[in-house]
């Protein structure tokens, strides 16, 4: 791994950003493992064909008010920014597997995209307002 | 070196030695462990797409109630639907894969004096999604109706 080196601090003192980027990953891959398949059914399936949930489940009015709810605001940036973190960190480690040799370049490539995702996420909530 | 060869060429073009280097492409389509183990690792692909779709849908809900409409209406579409039937799929696979994944990533569960086996570990991980995603159908079969 080529991390960033810092001039003149011996290699064993070097700080990796690894643990963040690690937790990041475990918490969207945790998050979809429970609920992804049935997010993606309500959102994709149901809703959308009117199968077992009502067509107007996901009307403006009802979105609006979730996303005004402060709970409802927590969970909707979770799913979208840990899942972003999830597939971000995964896909920059598998570069790797495909002999792609991906150094800090990728790293900006793909921990920005989660974090510029993260971003646009948390300003449309802020829009939406409470 | 060979075109396939994905390391940078380093050596000087009039270098008398010729190392072996063992071609890296397509290496993992030998084993089925490890066609398992790049599915499991591009289930992430999907991850990916389905969040920037949320993502947009969450922009959408922000710019108005015209906005978010349109966004549900490409929704409805055949091709989405398609779209979200694979990603049910794909994310059942993560799910399976994830809690496979976990008791080695924790350390030893012990239970009564004895070791909590792997299998069981992973099995009871994938009832406690299977029960979350209930919960999470229920709360919004409750929330809806």
């Amino acid at each position: 791994m080529s991390h960033s080196t810092t001039p003149g601090r011996p290699a064993q003192t070097r700080r990796s950003p690894e643990p963040i980027f690690w937790a990041l990953f475990g918490a969207g891959g945790m998050l979809s493992a429970l609920i992804a398949p049935m997010l993606a059914f309500i959102t994709g399936i149901a809703v959308p064909l009117a199968f077992l949930l009502p067509a107007d489940a996901m009307s403006y009015r009802n979105m609006l008010a979730l996303a005004q709810n402060p709970i409802g605001k927590a969970l909707l940036l979770a799913v979208v920014a840990f899942f972003f973190w999830h597939a971000a960190h995964r896909i920059f480690h598998s570069l790797h597997d495909l002999g792609i040799q991906a150094g800090n370049g990728a790293r900006v490539v793909f921990y920005g995209s989660a974090f510029v995702a993260t971003l646009v996420a948390g300003a449309a909530l802020m829009l939406i307002g409470f | 070196m060979s075109a396939s060869d994905p390391r940078p060429a380093a050596r000087p073009a009039n270098d008398p030695r010729r190392p072996y280097v063992r071609p890296m492409a397509g290496w993992w389509q030998r084993n089925p462990f490890f066609v398992r183990y790049m599915a499991r690792e591009g289930t992430a692909l999907f991850v990916a797409a389905y969040a920037l779709i949320l993502l947009v849908g969450l922009v959408r809900l922000a710019q108005g109630e015209a906005a978010w409409n349109g966004w549900l209406e490409a929704l409805r579409s055949p091709a989405s639907i398609l779209l979200h039937v694979v990603f049910v799929a794909v994310f059942a696979f993560h799910t399976v894969t994830w809690f496979e994944v976990l008791p080695k990533t924790m350390p030893p569960l012990i239970v009564g004096g004895k070791r909590v086996a792997q299998s069981a570990i992973t099995a009871g991980a994938i009832a406690v999604a299977a029960g979350a995603s209930l919960a999470l159908f229920g709360i919004v079969w409750g929330l809806t109706r």
